[in-house]
This record gives structure tokens, C-alpha cells and sequence, in this order.
């Protein structure tokens, strides 16, 4: 992946608007956060394969570190943290953000086809 | 000596950094060894560093690293088909009679796998969990012994010390080049491993020992006994 170029992204998004879509959406912080540290709390969260629709998206930050808002019919999708892009076999479009040791922290990923199980 | 040794752990890697000098043991002596991985690691956060994966990409490359990995082991692999951090979600006696039957075909002397409730992660405990079932399910007389691998924190007030302590010096080599084979993977504190000759005799002996000592807990099936 490479750092998130804004008007890319932008582009990116738009080209799912109004599509049914797949969206996987992620954030964690390692299953051994709590072992690791004990005043850590281990905590992570994914949905995979969401099918939906998007009416309006919205990609912002300050140059370093991404937000992606996306407004369906009756709700939103929201990620925070995003600083990597690629384009991934032609028709995925994958956003995730890395801490400085390059572990994904949060990715958010939208496809026109479902991703691999 | 063994007759054949099955290692089930739920992780491409949970086997190099576990169990890799432990097996790379059994194999000097001939012993056949086969690995069970239950998953691809898919949801693993680790892209390599620098980052080289992503999420999407990364099941293929832990396959090809796991692989790897296996062939520097001389070791037999067999992919469950689980997905990361799913396994305590499917049916246990599912997974356990799916494990029994690669257990009954191959006919293990020996079960290596996790300790459930003291392997930290909830594959680890879950799958442990369904393998010990899976030998439970089995009559008596053939069953394979258990060596059971914990490593929570504390784990040893409610344990005591492991049964098995295997000095794996003598295999470390093997050892590293199994764990340098998930280069995904290695980084953060297991990073150091990559660049082990350029590091401090102090620093290096401290991670050497750090992964010289494996330690199992022999299964004790009555103690355990869930039923």
C-alpha cells in the first residue's frame, strides 16, 4: 500500500456511489494487547462482506492521517486513522491505517464483488 | 520414541515460535511429523515490515511463508480451511471430529497443541480445546499422549511447571530459519531475530534463550476429564 493520496481516494470512492457494494471494515489492536501490557485492554472489531449502498462518501484528513465517511440510506460507515491506499486486483479498493511498525490498526475496503471468505 | 507426532495449532507461526525446535528434534530422529494449521492467520496485523501485505493479500502470503516454513521442518502440512479468530465461534464437536479423523487416518504417538484457557489467544484456546476433545473421543487404548502448550500470564500458579521442558539448542538454527521463514510476521520485539549476527552477544544470547526452552504440559486425561 501506499501513503493515501486524497484526490485518488476521493475518486475512488465516488466510483461506488448509488452501487451495491461489499464493505469490510476492521479495527484492532492485536489479540495480545492485555497479555502484552495488563493495563491494555485487548479490543477489535470487523464486519466482512456488508453488502450496501453509499449515497455519499467523503475522504478527509490533514496529510498524514484519514477520515472516510460513507452516507447510506439509513445510517453511515465511518472510519478514523486511515494513512494507506491501494487498489487492489483492479476493482478493490483498500484503505487501512498502520502504526510506525507497520501493523494494520483499521482498514476499510469497499469491492462491486464479495471479498474472499 | 515417537511413532508420529501431529502438531495442531491454529496460526502459520504458532508452530515456529511454540514448537518448531521440538519438531525439528523429532525429525533428526526420524520420527514422521505432521501440522494441522486451522487457519491462514487472514486477520493477523502483522504486514510485514516494512509492510509488504495487506489485509487482502495476506492469506496468500502466510500460505506460501507457512509452507515454507514447513519444507525448512521436513514436516507433512494439512490446512484446515478455518478462518482467524473464528474458530471458538464453530461448533466444537464439529471441529473436533474433524480433527479425530485426520487423528484416526494418521494414528499420532504424540498430539502437540495448545492449553485451553492458558494460550492467550481465543483460536489457541478454542482449538486446543477441540483437539483434546478429539482425543478424548477416541477409546482409551488409542489414544495419542498430549503434550499441552500454555503460556498465559501466571499460568503456572494454576499449572505448576510444565512436564516437559525441551532444551532445543542443539535445533535452534532449524528453529530461527522457521521463524524467519513468516517474514510477514516477524517484526515488533520478533523482529530482532532478523539480524540476530549483528546484535550484542548480550542482546543475542537473551533472545536465544528467549525461544531455547520449550515448554508442554503432559495432558492428564482423568484430571481433566469433562465428562
Amino acid at each position: 500500500m501506499k501513503p493515501i493520496e486524497l484526490e485518488k481516494v476521493q475518486k475512488a470512492l465516488d466510483s461506488y456511489l448509488n452501487k451495491e457494494v461489499y464493505v469490510h471494515l476492521e479495527t484492532t489492536n492485536g489479540a495480545y494487547a492485555n497479555h502484552l501490557d495488563a493495563n491494555a485492554y485487548t479490543v477489535g472489531a470487523y464486519i466482512r462482506n456488508a453488502k450496501v449502498t453509499y449515497k455519499q462518501a467523503k475522504i478527509i484528513g490533514d496529510g498524514n492521517s484519514y477520515r472516510v465517511g460513507l452516507k447510506m440510506e439509513l445510517g453511515w460507515i465511518y472510519a478514523e486513522g486511515l494513512t494507506d491506499w491501494t487498489i487492489y486486483q483492479e476493482n478493490q479498493l483498500l484503505l487501512a491505517g498502520h502504526d510506525r511498525e507497520g501493523r494494520l490498526m483499521v482498514a476499510l475496503e469497499v469491492s462491486e464483488t464479495p471479498f474472499k471468505q | 520414541m515417537e511413532k508420529h507426532v501431529v502438531v495442531i495449532f491454529p496460526h502459520p507461526d504458532d508452530e515456529a515460535f511454540g514448537a518448531s525446535g521440538s519438531i525439528a528434534q523429532f525429525r533428526e530422529e526420524g520420527v514422521p511429523v505432521t501440522y494441522l494449521c486451522g487457519t491462514l492467520g487472514q486477520m493477523g496485523r502483522n504486514m510485514g515490515s516494512p509492510t509488504f501485505a495487506n489485509r487482502e493479500s495476506l492469506p496468500e502470503i502466510r500460505k506460501k511463508e507457512l509452507k515454507r516454513a514447513c519444507e525448512t521442518l521436513d514436516m507433512e502440512l494439512k490446512m484446515l480451511g478455518y478462518r482467524d479468530k473464528t474458530i471458538e465461534f464453530e461448533d466444537k464437536q464439529e471441529v473436533a471430529d474433524h480433527l479425530r479423523g485426520y487423528l484416526e487416518e494418521i494414528k499420532p504417538s504424540l498430539v502437540i497443541t495448545h492449553y485451553p484457557g492458558y494460550a492467550v489467544h481465543p483460536d489457541h484456546n478454542a482449538l486446543g480445546a477441540a483437539a483434546i476433545q478429539a482425543v478424548e473421543d477416541m477409546k482409551p487404548e488409542d489414544r495419542p499422549k498430549i503434550w499441552a502448550q500454555a503460556f498465559s500470564n501466571g499460568h503456572e500458579e494454576d499449572l505448576g511447571s510444565p512436564d516437559v521442558i525441551n532444551n532445543v539448542h542443539d535445533t535452534f538454527d532449524k528453529k530461527l530459519q522457521t521463524i524467519l521463514s513468516h517474514d510477514s510476521q516477524v517484526a515488533g520485539m520478533f523482529g530482532w531475530y532478523k539480524q540476530l549476527d549483528e546484535l550484542e552477544e548480550e542482546m543475542k544470547n537473551e533472545l536465544i534463550e528467549n525461544q531455547a526452552m520449550e515448554r508442554f504440559y503432559l495432558w492428564d486425561f482423568e484430571k481433566n476429564s469433562s465428562n
